[in-house]
């Protein structure tokens, strides 16, 4: 019992002392800015899988969250001259708050309404952030000055948020919350019909869900220091791309986003050199070529996988000791 | 005061008249079957009872407190359990979480749920099948698997809806043992039911309705014998 109790913390500690050894192993900016922009879409992923994987409410609307999270920490330096590191603490907050009539309205919808539903509020606030030109300095957005001069602390606050997210949604997942997350998305009537009041419980799903993105979008306003409207609202490259980012590591699965998340910022990053603007389009098409081999993402064959090395071997033993 | 009395019940669907006027009440401890021909009205009385429907008018009274209105989940909380007529198991979950998301109405407790998941598993005998994934049973385990997940929420009343249609005739007979299980262990049963041997075998009494109306009440030789009820079925000729 105890070697298993250790077991679980092993494969977590060492993960924990190569990330912290990672940056200075590998010194240069360029690969360093890699790894932080992973941890970016790994913890927007990881957001999204909650209430889109888990309690299967498909959001177009992600973009909403982040950019409010980014917009929480510009605005506040650009307005007040508070220092964006609070949007840290203020852009989930807001992400939240305002996931709660985000909620009440789109979960009268099921399925493909839903979502249709989520990407209209996604455009909604691009455009009311594109065009609010007194709060939010509009289509020009907002330009800050770094706070670090190099990568590294950067590192770190981006490793330890996707950790928190990692830990949120897996705390969630493993109790009765994530029973009825799944319960719900694999039949809502059925799970009325359970006692799930599954409303309250899709609330559950998107609340958390909305406060990470919200989170990783403040981090990415510190970090980027420079955010538009049409950047951290975007359809294609936020809502839509956290959507392939995840059925590629796999749905509803705790790693999945972070696997997806680091094949598509390595993906763009090899392809944007000589395929420029088209290396979207190779993501593209392997995003295609994994739904169509691998429905359930990387991680999501890899149980099957698994699986069948398992049965192999003992087919093997047997055969062994005859 | 009755453990469950329908008063009147009415739903319209557009101008269709689907359930008129139905009134009956379900005495703690028995068994009532409701029959009529396809289309008659007792699945949507069911889904009136469940609160998956909005009533038209009337009203539901389980353990004296009015139900009509109150949203499916709550009623379900209340101790009004039921399983579906064109199955709905949770596909991508084992066996076991599925009854699991039932046992979980009334803990929060993964141990507790699993627990009592399991001792409805071994009730409803589906235990040798706990861990396979709901979309690989057959039609007959996941028959089964509707009655376990709903007694893992631990109803008082329990509304079977055609528990044992397509079911070979080895299979109904244990359909109707876990169905006469269940009436011991103290759950009131309104049964909805095609096959005539099972319901006549296991109902105290019989509600039949043809068009969404009454036809006949009483006890399962009284409703056979019924000249509306054969008429309903068989047509003019034969009443």
């Amino acid at each position: 019992m105890i070697s298993t109790g250790y077991k679980k913390l092993v494969v977590p500690t060492i993960v924990i002392i190569m990330a912290i050894a990672l940056p200075f192993v590998i010194k240069a900016p360029y690969f360093q800015h890699i790894i932080i922009m992973i941890f970016i879409w790994a913890t927007l992923g990881t957001a999204w899988n909650l209430l889109g994987g888990y309690a299967g409410q498909v959001s177009f609307g992600h973009a909403a969250f982040f950019g409010l999270g980014a917009y929480s920490a510009g605005l506040l330096i650009f307005h007040l001259n508070v220092s964006p590191w609070w949007g840290l603490a203020l852009g989930p907050v807001i992400s939240m708050v305002v996931a709660i009539p985000i909620g009440l309205v789109c979960f009268r919808l099921r399925g493909p309404y839903f979502a249709l539903a989520t990407l209209a509020l996604g455009e909604i606030f691009r455009l009311v952030f594109t065009n609010w030109v007194s709060l939010t300095n509009g289509a020009q957005g907002i330009l800050i000055l770094n706070t670090f001069s190099t990568k590294i602390p950067y590192y770190f606050i981006a490793f330890l948020i996707w950790g928190i997210s990692l830990i949120i949604v897996d705390r969630m997942i493993k109790s009765k919350l994530g029973y009825y997350f799944v319960s719900i998305r694999e039949d809502q009537d059925a799970a009325e019909s359970l006692g799930i009041p599954t409303t309250r419980y899709k609330m559950f799903a998107l609340l958390p869900s909305a406060f990470i993105a919200g989170l990783v979008g403040a981090f990415y306003m510190n970090y980027i220091a420079f955010i538009d409207p049409h950047v951290v609202f975007s359809l294609s490259d936020i809502s839509v791309m956290v959507i392939l980012v995840v059925m590629m590591g796999g749905v509803a699965t705790l790693l999945g986003p972070s696997i997806g998340a680091a094949i598509y910022i390595a993906l763009s990053e090899l392809f944007r050199a000589w395929l420029g603007s088209a290396n979207v389009l190779a993501f593209g098409i392997i995003v295609c070529l994994v739904i169509l081999f691998m429905p359930n993402g990387i991680i999501g064959e890899l149980g099957t996988l698994k699986r069948l090395f398992i049965r192999q071997d003992k087919k093997a033993m047997v055969a062994g000791g005859n | 005061m009755s453990f469950l009395e329908v008063k009147n019940i009415v739903k319209n669907f557009g101008g269709l008249r689907a359930v008129n006027d139905i009134s009956f009440t379900v005495k703690q401890g028995e068994i009532l079957g409701l029959i009529g021909p396809n289309g008659s009205g007792k699945t949507t009385i069911f889904n009136l009872i469940n609160g998956f429907y909005p009533l038209t008018s009337g009203e539901i009274y389980f353990q004296g407190r009015r139900i009509d209105g109150l949203p499916p989940h709550k009623i379900c909380a209340l101790g009004i359990g039921r399983t579906f007529q064109v199955v709905k198991p949770l596909k991508r979950m084992t066996v076991l979480e599925n009854v699991m998301a039932g046992a979980f109405l009334h803990t929060t407790s993964i141990s507790k749920a699993r627990s009592k998941a399991l001792e409805v598993l071994e009730f409803c005998g589906l235990y040798h099948r706990k861990d396979m994934d709901a979309k690989n049973l057959t039609i007959a385990d996941r028959k089964r698997l509707e009655i376990a997940r709903a007694l893992a929420t631990e109803p008082k009343l329990l509304l079977l809806d055609e528990t044992a249609a397509g079911l070979n005739p080895k299979e109904t007979e244990e359909a109707i043992n876990i169905i006469l299980k269940i009436r011991e262990i103290g759950i009131t049963i309104i049964i909805v039911e095609h096959i005539m041997k099972v319901i006549m075998g296991i109902s105290d009494r019989i509600l039949a309705i043809s068009f969404g109306r009454e036809i006949a009440l009483g006890t399962p030789r009284e409703v056979a014998n019924h000249p509306e009820v054969i008429k309903a079925y068989l047509g003019e000729a034969y009443a």
